[in-house]
């Protein structure tokens, strides 16, 4: 199992190579350059193309390429033309905000998906598997940025249940006051993110459960006399968690996709608001560093699917 | 011309397990291994004072069952009216073409069936119990314990995610008191008696890891893991090429052996009957259509169905010929005919009037029932002179 993993890490390096060329030539495709419109407008040509040369931005792409690379492994992300603050710290405050969200809402999700397939597939075609398919159904049509804003309305505005803006309510000192502020505020976004992120699961899992319900090596279990319920703990359960399981680390990029609707939305102020005002801003070195940085989370995510993969399924291992 | 094998007259078990047939005409065997093999069988069990058919006790008993399956909310009939009893120390194979009901006669014995999604009616009298009545509960003591049931394809029956070691040890942790210690023994012990030759690692390994011949060799180690009276062998040789055919056949026979097991062996593969059979029960249409003897199914075959089964099998001595082919199919489920002889349509020449109303076995001499009246008078167009056999 360790060779499949290490064999796994092995192919991601030249994937994160190919993954940084590409997005820093998509950077460099962009018009216009750092310079102009940043210092006077009316500065001389002729200067600002001496700042262009002394910057090394006349050099040749790979080796403008390999100093941003040498940069990179120095922390050194370039500064933010919006806000005049190295991208690195800029990201760094935000990232955690993020993290938090994304946790929580990973946490209902499973927490949410994993019962609710589960007894769809095994009460396959009764009224609870009816109520939870047209949930998913349902679900699945709306698009998630108008169920955030029902969810904004209903709970944030006519209940008045939850907050619905920011990350923590100014002025909150003492740390468990603190954790607790925090935690009401990503409250509401996760579970809104959680309704929507259940939808997919529910529906893999109901399937998968029906699938191994009907399958022959569930058929030989009942043959050797295993009570119905030992059959789902030990046969079903375990082999239609597989592909959930296969499906944990890609939900990573599903998150952060929905990080930046949901962020935008609760106006939360982490990655995923940043990108969208940085797009706005034109904020050049923030995206690059963004789009890298979502970049790498999601080759990370496909690792992890395939480590989980490799502990679960002994048919993909190498021995 | 086929090998003919001449069993003693003088030998008075001889005359009971065969009852009228003395001699028997290997017609069906291609090599003089199988015959040597059956002679060697047949001995065997003479030598051993023969258990013969009559005086064997039936402890499976089936009466009159049927087994409907609901299709766009309507019952239709997969099995129906099936009466047939199974001895101890018996190998019964049960023929027929694909779609004539054989498995769903095997997992209505095993209780296998959704009962949302079936109807089974009559009785399964096993050991003096009532099978068909029992509860989910009452019946997981006798899957497993009392019957055990070899399935069709390996690779599926087995689950991908658990060690070969877990599956067999499975059956145990609900029909037996061993502990996790005796559990290992007993699996290596297992594994080795289907002939496995190395028990340890194979314990070890996953099903992937093994060949087809393995696996099916550990199916047939969980069935008969708790050493059950009942085994049903649901085709357990038609995913595997012919030398393992012959190893696994071989295994059954052993098991049987030890545990005085009887066996149900579903199949298609008329080779394997005659090598095998004791009793054969020729199914068509979800109804027996015959059943005797392995000597009198394949010596003086009787209803028309038996006959084209035998007629369509490549046989030694006319190999230059075509096989015979029956005509059409096996109805489906919902095209299947309520009254008269199911199978007369496939026998277009027989006159309607050589058919009875509603077909009832009739006892031809004892222990040999055929379904039907056409039988009596029923020849093959091309082939004026009664039965498949010529000499």
């Amino acid at each position: 199992m360790w060779k499949t993993i290490l064999r796994r890490i092995l192919i991601m390096i030249p994937e994160v190579i190919i993954l940084s060329i590409l997005v820093f030539l998509l950077a460099k495709a962009m018009p216009g350059d750092p310079f102009t419109g940043s210092i006077n407008p009316k500065a001389d040509p002729a200067q600002i193309k001496h700042l262009m040369k002394i910057n090394g931005l006349y050099d040749p792409w790979y080796q403008q390429y390999w100093n941003w690379v040498v940069h990179l492994f120095h922390g050194n992300l370039g500064n933010s033309y919006q806000y005049q603050e190295p991208v690195t710290r800029l990201i760094g405050g935000r990232a955690t905000n993020t993290l938090w969200l994304a946790l929580l809402t990973m946490i209902l999700t499973y927490a949410l998906a994993l019962p609710m397939g589960v007894f769809a597939g095994r009460h396959e075609g009764k009224l609870p598997d009816t109520v939870i398919r047209v949930y998913t159904y349902v679900t699945y049509c709306i698009p998630f940025f108008v169920i955030l804003v029902i969810g904004i309305w209903i709970f944030g505005y006519v209940l008045g249940w939850f907050p619905t803006t920011g990350s923590i309510t100014s002025g909150t000192t003492g740390w468990l006051r603190t954790i607790g502020s925090r935690f009401y505020h990503i409250l509401l976004p996760a579970v809104l993110g959680a309704l929507f992120g259940t939808v997919n699961i529910v529906q893999y899992l109901r399937s998968e459960v029906i699938d191994a319900k009907r399958s022959d090596y569930v058929r030989t279990a009942r043959a050797k006399g295993v009570p119905s319920k030992d059959i789902y703990r030990h046969h079903i359960f375990r082999n239609s968690l597989l592909p959930i399981a296969a499906f944990a680390g890609y939900s990573i990029t599903g998150l952060l996709n929905g990080s930046i609707f949901t962020e935008t939305v609760f106006s939360y102020p982490g990655m995923g608001l940043l990108f969208v005002n940085s797009i706005s801003y034109r904020d050049y070195t923030v995206i690059t560093a963004l789009v890298l940085i979502y970049g790498i989370l999601n080759l990370l995510g496909t690792l992890l699917s395939d480590i989980i993969l490799s502990v679960v399924d002994p048919r993909i291992r190498i021995e | 011309m086929g090998y003919f094998l001449i069993l003693g007259v003088e030998n008075e078990n001889l005359i009971n397990y065969n009852q009228s047939q003395l001699i028997y005409k290997a017609f069906l065997y291609t090599d003089k291994r199988r015959v040597n093999k059956f002679y060697l069988r047949m001995r065997d069990k003479l030598e051993n004072g023969g258990i013969t058919v009559e005086n064997a006790t039936d402890f499976l008993n089936i009466k009159d069952v049927s087994t409907a399956f609901k299709i766009n909310g309507q019952f239709y009939d997969a099995i129906s009216h099936i009466d047939l009893q199974v001895h101890h120390d018996e190998i019964l194979a049960i023929v027929g073409e694909s779609g004539c009901g054989k498995s769903t006669l095997a997992t209505t014995i095993m209780g296998l069936h959704n009962p949302a999604e079936t109807k089974i009616s009559g009785s399964i009298d096993f050991e003096g119990t009532d099978l068909l009545q029992l509860s989910d509960d009452e019946y997981n003591q006798y899957r497993g314990a009392k019957i055990g049931m070899i399935f069709q394809d390996p690779l599926s029956a087995l689950n991908p995610l658990k060690r070969i070691e877990d599956q067999i040890s499975e059956v145990m942790d609900y029909h037996s008191t061993f502990t996790s210690a005796e559990k290992h023994d007993r699996v290596l012990e297992l594994l080795d008696q289907v002939g496995i030759v190395n028990p340890k690692r194979t314990a070890h390994q996953f099903p992937h890891e093994l060949s087809g011949g393995m696996r099916q060799r550990v199916i047939i180690a969980i069935a008969i893991a708790c050493k059950p009276d009942l085994i049903i062998a649901d085709e357990p040789t038609t995913a595997l090429d012919v030398t393992i055919q012959a190893q696994i056949l071989d295994v059954l026979r052993e098991i049987q052996k030890e545990n005085h097991a009887g066996i149900i062996l579903i199949t298609h593969d008329l080779g394997v009957v005659a090598e095998t059979a004791d009793r054969v029960a020729v199914m068509y249409a979800g109804q027996i259509v015959e059943q005797g003897t392995a000597e009198q199914i394949f010596n003086t075959p009787e209803h028309p169905y038996t006959r084209s089964l035998l007629r369509s099998m490549p046989q030694r001595d006319n190999e230059n010929d075509d096989l015979y082919v029956i005509q059409g199919n096996v109805p489906s489920l919902q095209k299947m005919p309520q009254t008269g002889d199911r199978f007369a349509p496939r026998i277009p020449w027989v006159p309607a009037s050589a058919h009875e109303d509603n077909p009832t076995m009739h006892e031809v001499t004892p222990g040999h029932l055929v379904r039907c009246t056409c039988y009596r008078d029923f020849q093959f167009p091309d082939q004026p002179e009664k039965g498949s056999v010529t000499e």
